[in-house]
């Protein structure tokens, strides 16, 4: 007998994990977002904690919300990021898309990871059909619980094949867009408050920063003192935790190579160079020569790099037309 | 909760016989049932619904924008059917599927039964599932229907009736997987005291059909299994299935044709696909010989089945077997084809184009069953005794309209089986859904869908009109004493 070659992956299943992996890290960053403004919110003195509009700010629909809700209050913007459909970046949203396309690839997926994942759906859509949950930190704290579920799930019940690689490929890019943009934001709201600096509240806020992303206590293991640079350099650059930028894509790089069996080092596609490019970038980079030329452009940059892998993705591996077939596609 | 009250009320009873007392096979069952502790059955119903709402078994109800999903209802206490009768319905079905194979065949090639008269040759033309696309093709072994679900009945005379064919494209075998799944784990001493006969080796023996049925390619053939797509109210059963067997599912748009080869989109390129199970009805198969408009087949499919390079389950066509008016015929189909009188009688039907049954029906909208030949799930259909004068002088018109196209049969009396009704038991009527394998071979899973209709009185027992579901035990042939052994009491 032959040994039996890998199964091949179809382009629509392949499309549909990666946004699956995708979805359910997102559902779990702006949940995290919310959770930890409003325990940051508890700890400023009144007339100082006007703070909602960043976390809007921080997943890019600042447009859409002014236009629909005009003031950015707390329960403006946990409604509009947390239940509302029509925000196509709500948890909400972000769930019910996740959902839709793990039940397009049932057969793919594992049985564990489908149950959880409805079970994370029955919870949202529960809450949903209430008034604004009494209890936001318990239903932010729950969601994030049932997306980590999800993710510990699917790493242990299904193999790590293909398909498994593209969930982890969406996750990663979405981890890594996600602590850059809650950086970008932050890190410019926070900066010019020189009158804070020195006070309790200066080093309240970084902290929310760092707990933005589950990095506090790996922060101080690290680096010991709560200062901006050694923050940027922790959550950009830093090769060992789960949520820095460049950790991320080294997973993503590592998942992307073993998608199309090409050694490390090398590319066979477009997508796997420019994953290459910015992950050699950040494996090199020094956050002094980052500051010293400009961190906004460099997130700029970031972001545009990042967006361009996306849609390398997209051309390389779902909307692939067969060469052969001629019109018949 | 207890049996005590339960009433049968003139009813064929699959758990009671004539005098109320419990049949020998449901005995052990219903024992169990009343041992178990207060509100421990309701607990275990309770359970089961919420394992089936979390598995995502679960259907959309249609115009709730809140998108509510609800369960399929689920009845916890199964059907049991003894030994004996299982083995009369088994033989029943495979000569049933059997002769319609042959049926079918014939009608594609030299028409025979046609030209002896048999079957007027214009019933076969009328029907709309027909399909002169299919003239002069080769299907291994002459099968057409790969996969049947026929439907049976049990009248208040006990006699099993078939009272439809499903041979396109049926559904409801992974319910009959799922239900058995859930008792298991409620009724275990059950189980070990009755020897009631597995259903889970299903998938295998499908899987190992499809592959049979591969074009000749030497090693493992690629079978893929393909699917309307996420919104089909099967597609659970479609994702299960693919999951079960270790299959591909796949969308028309996964697939295309290419050089006479199907293949399927991977991100490696194209994968050549060899068997096909479709669960997409003829008409949105392949727009290019069917549908034009439909958007879930795959162009140039049916040109590639026709050249023999891929195979398909089951073979488009096959519906001209399974619509109503020939219905009334497979009686003599039977006796044409295998030379024999039918194992499982068909329940009587009057055909509305004949002048004299077109009358007689028209007299007796009031007591009679009228189906639409082409409609399934429930559809296009009037129960007499439980309509409206006003709703029997619509179906009236129809009939006048178009004769063809009805066909009508006595209200059954269909046999119940208690079920859980708020805190206690009531007789709710169902039929059974057995599924047959057809490859080189006919295999019988032993078991099946009952449907049961959960509305008191009610005899529709679709699920797309309230209806739900049992399991359904078939007991295995009890072992026979062997020489030298003693039976100990």
């Amino acid at each position: 007998m032959t040994p039996s070659r890998p199964k091949p992956l179809l382009s629509r299943v392949a499309d549909a994990v990666y946004w699956m992996g995708r979805y359910t890290e997102r559902a779990e960053n702006v949940a995290r977002f919310i959770g930890v403004n409003q325990n940051l919110m508890l700890d400023l003195p009144h007339g100082h904690g006007d703070q909602w509009q960043p976390i809007v700010d921080t997943t890019g629909d600042r447009a859409a919300f002014l236009s629909r809700y005009g003031a950015a209050t707390e329960e403006n913007v946990v409604r509009f990021l947390a239940f509302d459909a029509e925000n196509p970046n709500s948890i909400y949203s972000c769930v019910l898309a996740a959902r839709e396309n793990a039940r397009s690839v049932r057969d793919t997926i594992s049985s564990e990871m489908w149950e959880q994942m409805n079970t994370l759906y029955l919870l949202i859509s529960e809450q949903s059909r209430k008034p604004l949950p009494a209890v936001l930190p318990e239903f932010c704290h729950q969601v994030r619980f049932a997306c980590h579920l999800f993710q510990g799930i699917t790493h242990a019940t299904m193999s790590h094949n293909e398909a498994w690689h593209f969930i982890r490929l969406g996750g990663m890019l979405e981890r890594a867009d996600k602590t850059t943009r809650m950086l970008d934001v932050k890190y410019f709201i926070l900066l010019p408050s020189v009158s804070d600096i020195g006070t309790p509240y200066d080093d309240i806020q970084w902290t929310a920063v760092l707990k933005s992303v589950s990095g506090f206590e790996m922060y101080r293991k690290r680096f010991g003192r709560i200062s901006p640079e050694r923050i940027v350099e922790f959550l950009l650059l830093d090769a060992e935790f789960p949520r820095a930028v460049r950790y991320c894509m080294g997973l993503a790089d590592q998942s992307l190579h073993s998608i199309t069996g090409t050694r490390p080092g090398a590319f066979s596609c477009a997508a796997e160079q420019r994953i290459g490019l910015l992950r050699s970038e950040l494996d090199f980079a020094q956050v002094e020569s980052i500051l010293k030329s400009g961190l906004h452009e460099f997130f700029d940059a970031l972001e545009t790099k990042m967006n361009t892998i996306d849609e390398c993705i997209l051309g390389d591996f779902f909307a692939q037309r067969p060469q052969t077939a001629g019109t018949a596609g | 909760m207890q049996f005590s009250s339960y009433d049968t009320q003139g009813f064929c009873d699959e758990m009671f016989d004539g005098a109320g007392s419990p049949r020998p096979h449901a005995r052990l069952l219903l024992e169990t049932v009343e041992s178990l502790s207060d509100g421990q059955l309701l607990r275990y119903k309770h359970a089961a619904e919420r394992l089936l709402l979390q598995m995502g078994i679960t259907f959309n109800v249609y115009g709730d924008s809140a998108g509510t999903e609800r369960i399929f209802p689920f009845d916890l206490i199964p059907r049991i059917v003894p030994a004996a009768e299982w083995d009369h319905i088994e033989r029943g079905l495979k000569q049933r599927v059997h002769a319609l194979n042959a049926f079918i065949d014939d009608i594609y090639h030299d028409q025979k039964i046609l030209r002896d008269g048999i079957i007027p040759r214009e019933v076969i033309l009328s029907a709309v599932s027909y399909r002169k696309q299919c003239h002069g093709l080769n299907p291994p072994w002459h099968v057409w229907c790969h996969v049947a679900g026929i439907d049976l009945v049990r009248h208040r005379d006990g006699v099993y009736y078939v009272l439809e064919d499903n041979l396109r494209v049926p559904s409801g075998v992974s319910y009959v997987l799922e239900n058995r799944e859930v008792l298991k784990t409620i009724f275990p001493a059950v189980f070990e005291g009755l020897s009631v006969r597995p259903v889970t080796d299903y998938p295998s023996h499908l899987l190992e059909m499809l592959e049979s049925l591969a074009p000749g390619a030497p090693g493992s053939p690629r079978v893929v299994l393909l699917t309307p797509g996420i919104y089909n109210s099967a597609y659970f059963e479609h994702s299960f299935l693919a999951q079960q067997m270790g299959v591909q599912l796949v969308e028309g748009r996964d697939l295309v044709v290419d050089g006479g080869r199907v293949f399927m989109r991977t991100t490696k390129g194209l994968e050549r696909v060899d068997v096909i199970y479709r669960r997409i009805d003829d008409d949105f198969l392949d727009p290019e010989a069917f549908r034009p408009d439909s958007l879930l087949g795959v162009p140039g499919l049916m040109a590639a089945y026709a050249g023999g390079r891929v195979a398909l389950a089951n073979a488009p066509g096959n519906g001209v077997a399974d619509d109503k008016v020939i219905y009334a015929y497979v009686p003599e189909i039977i006796r044409y084809y295998e030379g024999a009188d039918p194992i499982l009688p068909n329940v009587p039907t009057y055909l509305c184009w004949r002048p004299e049954d077109r009358t007689y029906v028209l007299g007796h909208l009031d007591e009679l069953v009228v189906k639409s030949a082409n409609e399934s799930g429930g559809y296009g259909m009037l129960v007499g005794p439980h309509s409206t004068t006003r709703q029997q002088e619509e179906f009236a018109e129809k009939i006048q309209a178009n004769p063809r196209n009805y066909i009508a049969q006595p209200t059954l009396a269909l046999s119940r089986v208690p079920t859980i009704v708020g805190e206690h038991f009531e007789g709710r009527h169902v039929d059974l859904r057995p599924y047959v394998l057809c490859g080189k071979e006919i295999y019988v899973m032993p078991g099946g869908l009952t449907r049961v209709a959960m509305t008191k009185g009610s005899l529709v027992v679709n699920s797309s009109q309230g209806g739900g579901s049992k399991d359904t035990w078939v007991l295995a042939p009890a072992p026979s004493l062997r020489e030298g052994q003693v039976q100990v009491q």
